[in-house]
């Protein structure tokens, strides 16, 4: 373990992902219009990137990993993105 | 090397003859132990992009239907979607501490911690038990609009991986009574542990999607 104190950092970081659960149950009180959907996931994001850095010590891995852990990003955006470019650019016959 | 080693055992059968083991590494043990991370790191993905259909398919109908979307979630209960996502985070916690404290030979706490993230898990289950029976007994079920076709799905798919989950850290938890793990002997836990990290990372996306911006 790189951290002097693993079991402190853990409780941290935990105490971290409730807050910021808590912020988005919070922010979901209140409308912001369009932005409402990317404020979410941009918590729901921080949330994830925390997790996957801590808790599943993607922070201590090689660059492997790390091509492994990104790559089925950028898979999820090609599934998403071109999916929607496909149903919304359709012409009604 | 491996032929070096073999030409050796010929010459000295006894010295060279391996320490005999319940299951023998492939290679060596810190090879096998960081393949078998990056198998789990692979499988992982693909169980990501198995969500990202659901994701794919709330996005695009999502935009076409936004009233029915809004509908649907206003009227998901955002505190039990609340109160499972904390126990799911903190199940997440005690399974980093689990796979930390096995590395220190601490076997004691590694099943206490295994034990509360079982404990959380069933939690989670029978709090999703009661959402779904609230749900159906109000006549809303999978087939009442796009938006619960989405939800059931995606919600019970997720629900399938908790079982999973709960199957796969309950085997582990069997194993350390067992003692067939220790500091020098962990990749069972901690890929078990990446996997259920994984659980939670899809409810960290599902929860404010879901329940909480419709």
């Amino acid at each position: 373990m790189a951290s002097a104190n693993p079991y402190k950092t853990y409780l941290n970081i935990w105490l971290l992902l409730m807050f910021l659960t808590f912020i988005t149950v919070y922010a979901a009180e209140f409308d912001f219009g369009a932005l409402n959907v990317p404020i979410a996931l941009l918590i729901a994001s921080v949330k994830a990137g925390v997790v996957a850095l801590h808790f599943m010590h993607l922070k201590y891995e090689d660059s492997m990993t790390w091509i492994f852990a990104i790559y089925p990003l950028f898979l999820l955006f090609l599934l998403i993105a071109f999916s929607a470019t496909d149903i919304f650019t359709r012409v009604a016959n | 090397m491996q032929i070096m080693k073999f030409i050796k055992s010929l010459a000295y059968p006894s010295e060279m003859l391996p320490p005999i083991v319940e299951e023998e590494s492939h290679f060596d043990p810190e090879t096998e132990h960081s393949a078998a991370k990056l198998g789990m790191w692979l499988f992982l993905a693909t169980e990501l992009l198995l969500f990202g259909g659901l994701f794919a398919a709330y996005a695009i109908f999502r935009a076409k239907y936004p009233v029915m979307f809004a509908e649907g979630s206003a009227n998901l209960d955002v505190v039990l979607g609340s109160v499972n996502t904390v126990i799911l985070i903190f199940s997440s916690w005690t399974v980093a501490v689990a796979v930390t404290a096995i590395q220190e030979n601490k076997i004691k706490l590694v099943q206490v911690m295994l034990w509360i993230t079982l404990i959380c898990a069933a939690i989670f289950g029978i709090n999703k038990y009661f959402e779904y029976s609230y749900k159906l007994s109000n006549g809303i079920g999978p087939g009442t609009d796009i938006f619960y076709s989405i939800y059931f799905a995606a919600t019970g798919v997720h629900m399938l991986h908790v079982f999973i989950g709960m199957a796969v850290l309950g085997v582990i938890l069997k194993r350390t009574y067992e003692g067939r793990y220790s500091k020098d002997k962990f990749t069972a836990i901690e890929i078990g542990g990446l996997y259920w990290h994984l659980v939670d990372l899809i409810w960290i996306y599902l929860f404010p999607l879901l329940y909480l911006v419709g």
